[in-house]
């Protein structure tokens, strides 16, 4: 008797631990502004991939860097084959932890979120801050971050200094739904 | 107690593997299967190799005005300062009226010529699963001389001053910095000098980038033409150019055999030769809006 009761016990707790404890997102939205002295760039994602999981408090996003649209085509051009090299580099990742997880709830709550934020191929250590709202079905995550584009070896060659500045300020909001395999 | 150790081990094992997987992992499973980024793009820099198309189009709503300038022959010396003296300028607007269909007008001050065309793009090169390993599109274009007769030729008809040309572009871009196209083509010309001359022209076209930076590619074009007007003694036309792109503007520096811009005279018209000494400086300065 006492195996199967273990076994129903644990049947139980991995049900628990499987149900609505990853969320995910699969057109979570990415915009990013540069203001520089000759023009303003912006450009939208709107199919970025992220997932929260709750049992760890980490925290990961996929990025197409093709997917983003820009106002003119030919910047979109610029931006894939001379900027991010999309063909080199497709995806932009972002991997970390949330580090005070049990903090967020349905108030929506200024949190951090650490880890390696990789574009262009370049590994680097970041700390976000990100609002957290927690309901039974969602956790939505929004808020703004500067990039250094030279941190990601991104060159901008000095005829193109005045339209594209150096410090991009990125934009995000993932509503993260309950994600079952 | 054997079998409640198995039992604990056995859903060890199931949770454990369960939460092995990596974030990521997931996320490059959950990803739609998106089409659009396994498209080629940027084949070729620019809608033209050298003188010929590429397979690009402008895309949606895009305005772009070009100036393009051939100079006169570069052995003509001091005295013509280097061709310099005598140029054919061609000033174009071509549209996009989508991402795959590009219209276009232009007018060349060589014979006074004016010109239309339209280009499709039929297939894109792709990779992933839909892989498919050419881009191909389709172009036409129509040509109409305006220049008069010269003194003791009757002036020709409307009609007979029209010539048309159609091609077949297909492209592949091997790499970020190499991409080939072969252009079979196909010209009209409703008027020739001599009965001699073949009024249908066929001939194939390569082409080639090479980026040499990000910013920076060289192009060669050559054209076979496989019949050739007689009384002109035409010649195969050779180019080669580099691309300079800054923003908006692209930079074209050119040197070819053929001084005009449009194909129905630089694939059926060229008489230079090349290596004899035949050649045309030129640019193109083009501006997208």
């Amino acid at each position: 008797m006492k195996p199967i009761f273990t076994l129903i016990c644990c049947f139980l707790l991995i049900t628990i631990s499987n149900s609505q404890e990853r969320y995910l997102t699969k057109n979570g939205a990415i915009n990013f502004f540069s203001k520089a002295p000759m023009e303003d760039i912006t450009a939208d994602n709107n199919q970025v991939l992220s997932i929260v999981d709750a049992t760890n408090n980490k925290m990961a996003i996929s990025i197409l860097m093709k997917s983003f649209l820009f106002e003119k085509a030919l910047m979109q051009e610029h931006f894939n084959e001379n900027y991010v090299e999309s063909d080199k580099f497709p995806k932009a990742t972002f991997k970390g932890t949330i580090l005070n997880f049990d903090a967020i709830n349905e108030v929506a709550s200024k949190q951090q979120v650490k880890g390696i934020l990789t574009i262009h191929g370049v590994e680097k250590e970041i700390t976000i801050d990100a609002n957290f709202t927690k309901t039974v079905d969602s956790i939505l995550v929004d808020g703004d971050f500067v990039i250094n584009l030279e941190d990601f070896e991104v060159e901008i060659p000095a005829v193109v200094a005045k339209n594209i500045a150096k410090n991009i300020k990125v934009s995000f909001k993932f509503n993260h739904k309950p994600y079952k395999k | 107690m054997k079998k409640l150790l198995l039992t604990i081990l056995l859903c060890f094992i199931s949770i454990v593997s369960y939460s092995q997987d990596d974030l990521l992992d997931i996320l490059e499973d959950e990803t739609p299967e998106s089409i659009s980024a396994d498209i080629i793009t940027a084949t070729f820099k620019g809608t033209r190799i050298v003188n010929g198309h590429s397979i690009e189009n402008k895309k949606d709503k895009e305005l772009e005005f070009i100036i393009g300038h051939r100079f006169g022959r570069v052995n003509t010396g001091l005295y013509d300062l280097f061709g310099l003296d005598n140029a054919n300028i061609r000033f174009a607007l071509e549209y996009g009226l989508t991402d795959n269909f590009t219209i276009g007008a232009g007018r060349s001050s060589f014979e006074k010529t004016y010109d239309g065309f339209l280009k499709y793009s039929l297939i894109k090169q792709r990779k992933g699963k839909n892989s498919f390993p050419v881009a191909i599109s389709l172009f036409g274009s129509v040509a109409l001389k305006t220049l008069k007769a010269e003194f003791g030729f009757e002036e020709r008809t409307f009609s007979e001053s029209l010539s048309y040309v159609g091609q077949v572009l297909i492209a592949k871009k091997f790499n970020s910095s190499f991409s080939m196209q072969i252009t079979p083509t196909y010209i009209h010309r409703n008027t020739v000098q001599v009965v001699e001359d073949p009024h249908s022209i066929f001939a194939l076209g390569l082409g080639s980038r090479i980026k040499l930076s990000k910013r920076v590619a060289l192009n060669g074009e050559y054209f076979l033409a496989f019949n050739e007007s007689e009384s002109i003694n035409a010649r195969n036309s050779l180019a080669f150019g580099v691309d300079i792109e800054t923003g908006g503007h692209v930079f074209q520096i050119i040197v070819s055999n053929a001084i005009t811009m449009i194909e129905k005279s630089f694939i059926a018209e060229t008489t230079g030769n090349f290596f004899g000494g035949d050649i045309h400086l030129g640019f193109n300065i083009s501006r997208t809006f």
